[in-house]
């Protein structure tokens, strides 16, 4: 049984460094890119970093900031200072 | 960044400081007066702190990101009207889909506010409250951004002009319009596990999620703006529809049975409803991104099939009828969109067979099904529509007493024979579409009975008068505009004019 959690972000300047962080900070992650939109899939669990968002923006940033540019996921969610995580409890 | 700020209280904190504490216990009146709904559906609540609500978004953090979405958005639309956005669109045949939303969603996200405006207030536990309200903003929200942003379509096509009208009168419309209804008279626990969870948690991606990529990949940037704003709202809804479930599962094991039959439900009512949307993408977007059968297998299949091994832990099982559900997205695109190019004379949006390349596209998308059943017969209406002889169904058709469709869907082991089941309750017949939704009206038969049903109702002389026409009318179409085959419609020659002038130029 397939047990992937996923994060759909907008295909745009605010969400393109937390695409990057997220294949940064999980290799395993398939980044799937449609029109408009990037959906990023993970086996078990996937995580976004404030730090390293913050070190690819160059500016301080709130992890709520990811409010304006998710589109949907799939997981439990996680969500803390700094870091926001989805998980399938296995 | 050495050098970090300092938050005088952490992320969950502050969260719990801005939304406990808030409540108390009346003493004037027995709590059980006050919250009169939250216990006769029989779930059963043992603690109400034990609510955690995933994403921590407190007020202040709220209004501070709506806001920045809401300026977003409204930068957006405003240059799309100014520079004659709808210029850009692939083909005018899109404009219909849009058409279908007006009418058939965005009204529902009133609904929705009104919903959760209703059940925010009763509750007695302050974090489902909380989160109810933030909700129903956002509902509001997203009908008011709806309407603001294809508001410029109806500048220049028809079928726009009456949506919260229409959504009243019109018999397709009855499809959404009932869905709501039908939670909107639930109890609160029942609705929010209708809307947030099945619909919103499990199945609104399927609507909201490629068909907005192929918004943006037909170059309505208006619909796509406005579509990822709302769904970055959706994306809380989503963990609010997961949270509900996991809480009553936690609370008492006595909510199994209950929440899992309330899975079943809402599960089979929302993929009836998705019918709809299923039709919009395979054959309403010129350029397509995927096929419903696509995104079927990566938003039920893939993510669905995690969720429910998530929710194994409680004892849920997948909701029943998912393998029927699973089978029909192999079929129910193109026998949806053979019942509206039946009456397309009767809908406030435009119909036409595919073009070849279209075909050919449906036939690659769906080799196991497109050729055997359905190409052969858009190919023979396409050959009588060329010849003068485009085919209307002059006859009303019967409709499903739950989901309220007309019963044109076919067995899925044998596409040939439409299928249809038989209830009886206080000596009377009813008919629905499906064990899906036979079941539903079984268990609630003394609901269901009261359906308002379009065509019953046309029949007694409810709606206008007893011709077409007048019943037409009485949805406050403009006939010859809004109704009718595409091909020869007002929109396509005022589309075709322009395209003309592009040449030109």
């Amino acid at each position: 049984m397939s047990r992937v959690v996923s994060i759909t972000l907008q295909n745009n300047d605010d969400a393109r460094p937390i695409i990057e962080a997220i294949e940064k900070d999980n290799p395993e992650a398939t980044v799937n890119i449609y029109p408009g939109m990037v959906k990023i899939d993970c086996e078990g669990r996937l995580i976004i970093k404030q730090e390293t968002v913050e070190e690819l923006l160059g500016r301080e940033w709130d992890v709520q900031e990811l409010h304006l540019s998710i589109i949907s996921m799939g997981g439990n969610v996680d969500e803390e200072d700094d870091y926001f995580e989805l998980s399938w409890n296995l | 960044m050495a050098e970090k700020r300092k938050k005088k209280l952490g992320i969950k904190q502050r969260y719990s400081m801005l939304t406990r504490g808030l409540g108390w216990d009346t003493t004037y009146q027995d709590m059980d007066k006050v919250f009169p709904y939250d216990n006769y559906e029989g779930i059963i609540i043992h603690d109400w702190e034990g609510w955690e609500d995933p994403f921590r978004l407190t007020m202040d953090a709220y209004w501070k990101f709506q806001s920045e979405k809401e300026k977003k958005l409204y930068a957006v639309i405003d240059s799309f009207a100014q520079n004659n956005g709808h210029l850009g669109i692939t083909d005018a045949r899109y404009v219909n889909a849009l058409k279908l939303f007006l009418t058939g969603v965005s009204p529902l996200e009133y609904q929705a506010a009104r919903g959760f405006t209703h059940v925010g207030r009763h509750f007695r536990g302050v974090g489902p409250r909380v989160a109810c309200q933030m909700q129903a903003i956002d509902e509001l929200r997203h009908v008011q951004t709806q309407i603001h942003s294809m508001s410029h379509y109806n500048k220049y096509f028809d079928g726009l002009h009456s949506a919260p009208h229409m959504h009243d009168r019109v018999w397709y419309l009855s499809v959404p319009k009932s869905f709501f209804d039908d939670a909107r008279t639930a109890g609160p626990f029942e609705f929010l596990t209708s809307i947030s969870f099945a619909f919103e948690y499990v199945l609104t991606n399927l609507l909201f999620v490629p068909f907005m990529s192929g918004a943006a990949f037909n170059g309505d940037m208006a619909t796509v703006t406005f579509g990822f704003s709302a769904q970055s709202d959706e994306a809380r809804h989503m963990t609010l529809g997961l949270e509900v479930i996991k809480f009553m599962l936690e609370q008492d094991e006595r909510n199994i049975p209950i929440v899992q039959r309330w899975m079943d439900k809402w599960f089979w009512r929302g993929t009836r409803m998705l019918a709809l949307v299923a039709m919009m993408m395979d054959y309403m977007l010129p350029k397509r991104v995927m096929s419903w059968r696509e995104a079927w297998d990566i938003y039920f299949t893939e993510a669905g099939g995690a969720l429910f091994a998530d929710l194994a832990r409680y004892g849920i099982k997948p909701p029943k009828y998912a393998d029927i559900a699973t089978k029909e997205a192999e079929h129910i695109s193109h026998q949806a969109w053979h019942i509206f190019y039946n009456y397309t004379h009767a809908a406030a949006f435009h119909t036409w067979v595919p073009e070849k390349d279209e075909l050919d596209w449906l036939s690659e998308k769906y080799p196991n099904t497109f050729d055997k059943y359905y190409r052969p017969r858009l190919e023979y209406l396409d050959k009588e529509e060329k010849a003068g002889r485009r085919f209307y169904n002059d006859t009303l058709p019967m409709l499903c007493q739950v989901c309220q469709i007309p019963m044109g869907f076919t067995d899925m082991d044998d596409p040939t024979t439409i299928s249809f089941e038989v209830s009886e309750y206080k000596d009377d017949k009813y008919h629905t579409c499906s064990l899906g939704c036979k079941d539903i009206f079984d268990y609630e038969p003394a609901k269901y009975v009261q359906a308002w049903l379009p065509v019953h109702q046309i029949y007694q002389g409810n709606c206008g008068g007893a011709e077409i026409p007048d019943v037409l009318k009485w949805y406050n179409f403009n006939l010859g505009a809004d109704n009718m085959e595409y091909n020869g419609s007002p929109d396509q020659k005022l589309w075709d004019e322009w395209q003309a002038h592009r040449k030109k130029a």
